[in-house]
């Protein structure tokens, strides 16, 4: 497609229209094996080395249900305040794509595992909207295509393609949600939130890393617009495969813009799948959808029902982690920071280290200020996130208490977690390899404190003239004098007593 | 022993004689190597005869037994396997041309599980093509002849299967039954055939047809073979989610002690009538006199769902095979047709099968595309479903009142090669009376009850159980067996013409 999109301002798009929006989210699980078969799941491994004659779809081949991803499934379910099925069975999606071996895919249809549930969001000023979940089903994905000999990896003038099948087989969770009304101007920014608390979700349940720039979890932005004041929902577009939440968001104004332009025009929408361009943030026509592609559902006979107790059930959902949102408010208000703190916190990923580091001992002040300081500095410079840096919670915190105890200063600090991150050791190494150590023994320091005098007599007459705020220019001398590992505190006192003068 | 009296012994006298060292394995296999090389260029009951392996798995056996080690109770027995099972390294076609060539990878767990027994599998026989049909006419490599007589059919889809029973190629065959495939033949050749209780027989490794009614079970001449090969198929398959992790009934105690006295024998009312045989129906009114001289008390059954079952049939199992035969793209297996740099995957795909599949794979594809589709799912697979339900009930109110019910296994003798080749209508009636016990996933059995006086040919008595009642099968089979051959003189088979 080629034809260039017209688009009206945002602004206008909303003066004039309501926006409705469905999301579709696939997370992939982190299960060990894949969802019908015995193959690894690992990331990495050569092309169709994790496959067997189950994933590769072979003649007699039957699937087997992973528990694991079951009980996962589950755990998603009802931490979106879902229903849990008492019963329900897979059904075979069928249509041909050569990365599907089995040319139909194990899904589920009219009877999903989880049903009928909310996700509440909360959005950059803190204010949170309600997600209304419709379904949470388990599947398999597909293989992967690589298009070889077209111009930008696409089917369209390759010259032969390459199947790898190692994707195929793994777990899937789709997680669909109702329309989603009212949120007007705001659609884009719900949508991005929504996805975000998902993440956090899928995240703090521990079945998946949940890593969008992975493929681990994808979202489909399906979305229309009605006039506003009205009803009726218009014909949506499903834009597919949103792979960060910044494109979440970008792609829901677009199609808000780009709808907007088609219907103030007097035009009508098409409804079809679109793609998303992460270097434009606009979308382009996909494959039109003419009538609805029919996948001839029906109840997979190769498997039984999952019939799940409500026992087990109530089991899992007495084991659930706190929730995100929940632990979010909660931390919030231990630490009394503002809401847009937090999102700071949240957008820098450093929620979980933070926590982590108070875990491990330090003050809830201390870790934050380190890791959305020093730390999130240093990440940014290199270039990757927090919990890729080479450096332990654990460590930041015993840098906090080195700190407390007075054995380091904030400047000293900062050298230790310096060493730390260029991977010279432990903090306490580090001290020891740089000899980094505040010296507060009186002996040492008073030499220093007697130099600094001696060398400005005039500084030296102000303060005992009663000008205690010119301590200051000699505690700078003392501490350049020791390269800075003095204790300041301790050399202001020093220096006042051998001056006879007192703290006001 | 002489070739011709090793090949005519029953499993369990030549596994006997194999443990008690009075025959090896390997001149078993030799003496069925023989028969198979000379009558079955006129037979073809076999697509693929995998010699070396054969001998290799019979020295094997008399290896074993020369260091002391236990043999298993069909140890070195000669086995035809029915072409619809994996075996790694041998291959399997499926009676199909799309997968002429295809060497599985792995063995199907009925496979392994034969192997582990130490049976000696000769090769792999004759079928309509994925076991679509009741002649084997089906197949792409050419029909089969029955023994008794060359110019007509040894029914299907495991024509290969009972036509190497019944003209001694081997003692032991392996048949998948989906709406009547094992037990048809062995009724139109005068052998035995048992239909399992489904999710008794692992399928893992087994071509799906219809995933929902397919069920593999054995083959033989007689029916205390038959349970001797059912104990070593049967059991729990972790691989197989539909398998039945329950005890295999005791199938070859209940051979060996067979007996109907004080048995309730239920004759089902929709079971004869129009389009059945005169010397079938006369067999079978005969059998179930001979029921009564042996004790067994009959009572007259109504199951009218049954009169639907052939339809149900119709949906179900075209609608699944439409679904499981969509992996046969020609991208990572079989036959490829079309790749010549000028056509895309899309198009290979579509000549590839095309090319790969027959009329009658095609026809119910199609069936079953259409009754799958949008719109008309509830009329057609929905309605097919409920009807199931209705024969499941049918079947557990008849069995109420009843321990077995017996019927004729089809209603006429084998026809000749070409009738009903281009009257899919009159094919599909062949399995009218087998079809009920598959939608319920029950048990049957056939064994011969003579030969239809207007032509010689060998009609089947089907045994119907209820679901995990295997054995019934067998007690009752056992005991209509031995009444039989007394009256006779001899097993039915005798009478077939020497080929």
């Amino acid at each position: 497609m080629t034809t260039t999109t017209e688009l009206v301002s945002y602004e206008d798009a909303l003066a004039s229209y309501d926006p409705v929006m469905g999301l579709e989210v696939h997370v992939e699980l982190g299960t060990r094996t894949k969802m019908f078969c015995g193959c690894s799941t690992e990331l990495g491994a050569e092309p169709n080395a994790q496959t067997c004659p189950v994933c590769l779809g072979m003649p007699g081949a039957l699937p087997v249900v992973n528990a694991t991803g079951v009980e996962s499934a589950i755990r998603i379910g009802l931490a979106l305040n879902c229903s849990i099925a008492e019963w329900c069975r897979f059904a075979r999606k069928n249509y041909f794509y050569p990365d599907m071996p089995k040319n139909f895919q194990t899904s589920q249809y009219d009877e999903p595992i989880a049903f009928d549930g909310y996700l509440d969001v909360q959005l950059e000023d803190g204010e949170t909207f309600r997600v209304q979940i419709e379904r949470a089903h388990m599947e398999e994905d597909t293989g992967k295509s690589t298009h070889v000999g077209g111009a930008t990896g696409r089917i369209h003038g390759a010259s032969h393609s390459l199947l790898d099948y190692n994707r195929a087989g793994i777990p899937l969770i789709e997680i669909v949600t109702r329309p989603i009304e009212g949120a007007g101007e705001r659609a884009p920014e719900v949508a991005r939130a929504y996805v975000r608390e998902l993440r956090e979700v899928i995240r703090a349940l521990g079945v998946s890393d949940a890593r969008m720039e992975m493929g681990q979890m994808r979202c489909d932005v399906n979305l229309s617009l009605r006039p506003n004041g009205t009803e009726k929902f218009g014909t949506r577009s499903e834009t597919k495969n949103v792979n960060s939440l910044r494109s979440v968001e970008r792609a829901a104004r677009f199609e808000i813009m780009r709808h907007a332009a088609v219907l103030s025009s007097g035009g009508t929408i098409v409804q079809e799948t679109r793609h998303f361009h992460e270097d434009t943030g606009s979308t382009t026509s996909g494959r039109v959808k003419e009538e609805a592609e029919d996948y001839r559902y029906f109840p997979e006979p190769d498997l039984v029902p999952v019939a799940p107790s409500r026992e087990w059930v109530e089991e899992i959902r007495a084991a659930l982690p706190e929730m995100p949102l929940a632990r979010r408010t909660r931390l919030l208000a231990d630490w009394g920071i503002s809401a847009t703190d937090m999102q700071s916190i949240l957008n820098a990923g450093a929620l979980d280290p933070i926590v982590a580091t108070i875990d491990a001992g330090a003050d809830a002040a201390s870790a934050r200020k380190w890791w959305m300081g020093e730390l999130a500095r240093s990440a940014n410079e290199s270039g990757k996130s927090l919990d890729e840096l080479a450096i332990t919670p654990a460590q930041v915190a015993r840098v906090t208490e080195l700190v407390t105890k007075g054995d380091l200063n904030d400047k000293l600090a900062r050298q230790v977690i310096e060493g730390v991150l260029a991977g010279e050791g432990t903090p306490d190494e580090v001290v020891d390899k740089r000899g980094l150590k505040v010296v507060s023994d009186d002996s040492a320091l008073g030499t220093a404190v007697d130099e600094a005098i001696a060398a400005n007599p005039g500084v030296a007459d102000k303060i005992r003239g009663g000008k205690v705020a010119a301590a200051g220019a000699l505690v700078g001398a003392v501490m350049k004098a020791t390269r800075g590992q003095a204790d300041a505190a301790r050399v202001k006192e020093l220096i006042l007593d051998r001056l006879g003068v007192t703290e006001g | 022993m002489t070739d011709s009296t090793i090949i005519r012994l029953t499993a369990a006298e030549t596994a006997g004689r194999i443990a008690a060292g009075e025959l090896t394995a390997v001149e078993v296999t030799e003496a069925h190597l023989a028969r198979i090389e000379a009558v079955d260029e006129k037979v073809h009951a076999f697509l693929h005869v995998d010699r070396e392996g054969a001998l290799a798995q019979a020295r094997a056996v008399d290896e074993k037994r020369a260091r002391g080690e236990k043999l298993g109770p069909l140890a070195g027995v000669p086995l035809a396997l029915k072409d619809i099972f994996t075996t790694r390294g041998v291959p399997t076609t499926v009676g199909s041309k799309i997968l002429e060539g295809w060497i599985p990878p792995y063995d199907a767990t009925l496979t392994k599980r034969l192997k582990d027994a130490d049976v000696v599998i000769l090769g792999k026989t004759n079928m309509d093509e994925f076991a679509m049909g009741s002649s084997t006419e089906n197949s792409a490599y050419g029909p089969t002849g029955n023994p008794w007589d060359l110019t007509r059919i040894p029914g299907g889809s495991g024509g290969g299967s009972s036509a190497a029973l019944a003209s001694y190629q081997a003692p032991l065959a392996i048949g998948t039954d989906t709406g009547g495939s094992i037990r048809q033949p062995a009724a139109v050749t005068g052998t035995v055939g048992v239909k399992p209780t489904y999710g008794s027989v692992s399928r893992y490794g087994m071509v799906a047809f219809s995933s929902s009614l397919d069920q593999g079970g054995p083959c033989a001449r007689t029916v205390l073979d038959a349970a001797l090969l059912h104990e070593v198929i049967a059991g729990h398959d972790p691989m197989d989610s539909t398998s039945i992790d329950a005890p295999v009934p005791p199938v070859v105690e209940a051979a060996r002690n067979g007996s109907v006295a004080g048995m309730r024998v239920g004759v089902v009312k929709q079971f004869r009538g129009e389009g059945y045989q005169a010397g079938v129906v006369q067999r079978f009114d005969e059998s179930v006199e001979l029921l009564k001289e042996l004790g067994a008390e009959i009572v007259e059954l109504d199951c009218p769902s049954f009169d639907l079952a052939l339809s149900a049939y119709y949906l179900i199992a075209p609608s699944e095979c439409s679904s499981n035969l969509a992996r046969f793209d020609g991208l990572r297996y079989g036959r490829r047709t079309g790749d010549d740099g000028t056509h895309s995957a899309e198009e290979v795909t579509s000549l590839t099968r095309e090319a790969g599949f027959g009329d009658e794979v095609k026809r119910r594809i199609m069936l079953g595309t259409y009754a799958l589709s949008s719109g008309y799912y509830d009329a057609y697979y929905g309605s097919a479903q409920k009807v199931r339900t209705l024969i499941t009930r049918d079947f557990e109110k008849a069995f109420e009142q009843v321990d077995v019910i017996v019927s004729p296994t089809t209603p006429t003798t084998a026809f000749p090669i070409g009738e009903r080749a281009d009257d899919p209508m009159a094919m599909y009636l062949a399995d009218l009376c087998t079809i009920p016990t598959n939608l319920a996933g029950n048990a049957a059995m056939s064994l011969p009850c003579g030969l239809a006086p207007e032509d010689n040919l060998p009609v089947g008595l089907q045994i119907i159980a209820p679901a995990l009642r295997d054995d019934r099968l067998y007690k009752v089979g056992a005991a209509v067996e031995a009444a039989f051959v007394e009256k006779w003189g001899h097993p039915l088979l005798e009478e077939a013409p020497s080929l």
